[in-house]
């Protein structure tokens, strides 16, 4: 059980801002921060690892003290038992694959894991080759493995997915699905992506300019009415084109552009960015597996 | 005459070597805390290391000189204390370090300065401190920076010439190095000797950088 709650002052694009986040995690779940870029997600991520200190509060990781300001307690991160990984990856630039898995190695027993862990994250036929010769993609699983080494209490990701392509992106949130259901770590992720949050998530901590809004399930927070019999599909607005008389929306649903018509009345609400609910009545739905 | 030629050479060589290394301890951590510090009066310290780029080395050497004579208060101390500086090996090695300091400490700093900070936050969250991570990540990483730190400030240190005459003199095998010893041949119209000097030390620092730099484009294709 993890339990935050402390108060840091933010200097934003839109000046001082007083963040204060209560927040408290329960063992092997899977929570995001969901929000938009500076509402002060990664602060907080960065403060739970130590590498930010907090002005004030409290920071307790079963009931082993990180930070406490009244007492006076800021464990660095050396101390802290965590896996953090970082959004341009970090990798040693020198050190191999294994290398890097091995830096972070402490003792014989993990350091027997590095091999097992290369294989979960299937990179045992490039475990010689040095960073710079690898994808995104590769790379981001390098950083993962190697966060993982030393068992940490809690794993960090701090938008780790947001440089790659899409493709490349579903495949990695499938990875690291199948990896925090089988090491059961828990784990904390930035995110602003609906899929990602969707897909992964136990729970989303939404954080709005400093603060924890809501914290629910992600389809409670992302599809709030549950009408029965339909289908609902959450989409990002690309494009809004007049065609008179009516109006030609674009979204981008997942990975998926789609078009829809709607009336101008129906349209005035909507503006480009901004996300929208798809939904159809009398709907009789065809699956068909795709190879 | 051959005897003093290698001795004058080896002298020249030594002097350089034991700078370099001196360099080289004082000059990591100098560039990491220009680095990082946060500190009030950084800017200071950076015009310091920075002024023998600029400074004649007369003026430096006028001002060791000064510092070192017996009449000057540093000078009495070590004076007490059985040391004496002035037209000593001991002397030229601490003129040299000061006068080469950048030249080790600015190619390290900007190599320093191009690590991104997230490699530096990596190894501690992985548990390793300050030190295992300069040690063992940062200082590998930049290492084309430290080569090229030695190098500059092995050649700098052959090829100097005021601070040297200023504080040295020009006694054989204390304080008498080639570029010294050009000039004084030169003055003695023996050009011959004064040739072999030349060209020695012209050859022999061209044979050091061109090894230095082919290495570094190696070890820099490693990476890429």
């Amino acid at each position: 059980m993890i339990t935050v709650n402390i108060k840091k002052h933010l200097d934003t694009a839109e000046g001082v801002l007083e963040a204060h986040y209560e927040l408290s995690i329960t063992d092997g779940e899977f929570l995001t921060l969901f929000g938009s870029s500076g509402a002060g997600k990664t602060t907080l991520l960065r403060m739970i690892a130590g590498l930010e200190k907090p002005n004030s509060g409290v920071i307790d990781v079963d009931g082993e003290v990180w930070f406490d300001s009244e007492r006076r307690i800021n464990l660095p991160p050396q101390k802290r038992s965590i896996g953090f990984v970082f959004q341009d990856y970090a990798l040693f630039p020198t050190m191999s694959v294994r290398e890097n898995l091995l830096f972070a190695a402490e003792n014989p027993a993990q350091r027997r894991t590095v091999d097992k862990l290369i294989d979960l994250v299937e990179l045992s036929q490039l475990s010689d080759r040095l960073p710079a010769t690898l994808s995104g993609g590769q790379k981001q699983r390098v950083a993962l493995a190697r966060a993982l080494v030393r068992h940490p209490k809690i794993l960090l990701l701090d938008e780790p997915l947001s440089a790659l392509d899409p493709a490349m992106r579903t495949k990695l949130q499938d990875e690291l699905s199948l990896i925090h259901s089988r090491l059961g770590v828990t784990t904390l992720l930035v995110s602003h992506d609906i899929a990602e949050t969707v897909k992964l998530s136990d729970r989303l901590a939404s954080v709005v300019s400093g603060r924890i809004e809501r914290l629910c399930p992600p389809m409670e927070f992302f599809s709030p009415q549950t009408l029965s019999g339909k289908l609902q599909l959450i989409g990002e607005v690309l494009k809004i084109e007049e065609d008179f008389p009516a109006i030609i929306v674009t979204l981008l649903v997942g990975s998926s552009v789609v078009r829809t018509v709607l009336s101008s009345a129906e349209a005035s609400e909507l503006c480009v960015g901004g996300r929208a609910i798809i939904s159809t009545k009398a709907f009789n739905p065809i699956l068909i597996p795709l190879p | 005459m051959e005897s003093e030629f290698i001795s004058t050479m080896v002298l020249t060589f030594k002097l350089a070597a034991v700078t370099t290394v001196i360099l080289l301890i004082i000059g990591i951590p100098l560039a990491s805390f220009l680095v990082f510090s946060k500190m009030r009066f950084k800017s200071i310290i950076e015009t310091i290391v920075s002024m023998p780029l600029v400074l004649p080395p007369s003026v430096l050497g006028f001002y060791l000189l000064l510092a070192f004579s017996p009449a000057s208060a540093i000078g009495s101390f070590l004076t007490e204390h059985g040391i004496r500086l002035a037209f000593s090996f001991e002397g030229l090695v601490i003129g040299s370090v000061l006068f080469s300091l950048p030249f080790m400490v600015h190619p390290i700093q900007s190599a320093l300065s191009g690590v991104p900070k997230t490699i530096f936050e990596a190894s501690y969250t992985l548990g390793k401190s300050k030190l295992q991570t300069m040690m063992r990540v940062i200082l590998p990483s930049i290492r084309h920076g430290v080569i090229s730190g030695i190098v500059l400030a092995f050649a700098h240190t052959v090829g100097e010439f005021g601070v040297i005459l200023m504080i040295g003199g020009n006694i054989p095998d204390e304080t008498r190095v080639a570029s010294i010893a050009i000039y004084d041949e030169v003055e003695s119209l023996n050009y011959a000797l004064a040739h072999q000097y030349a060209l020695t030390l012209f050859v022999v620092t061209f044979a050091i950088l061109l090894l230095v730099y082919t290495l570094n484009k190696k070890s820099l294709g490693e990476i890429r």
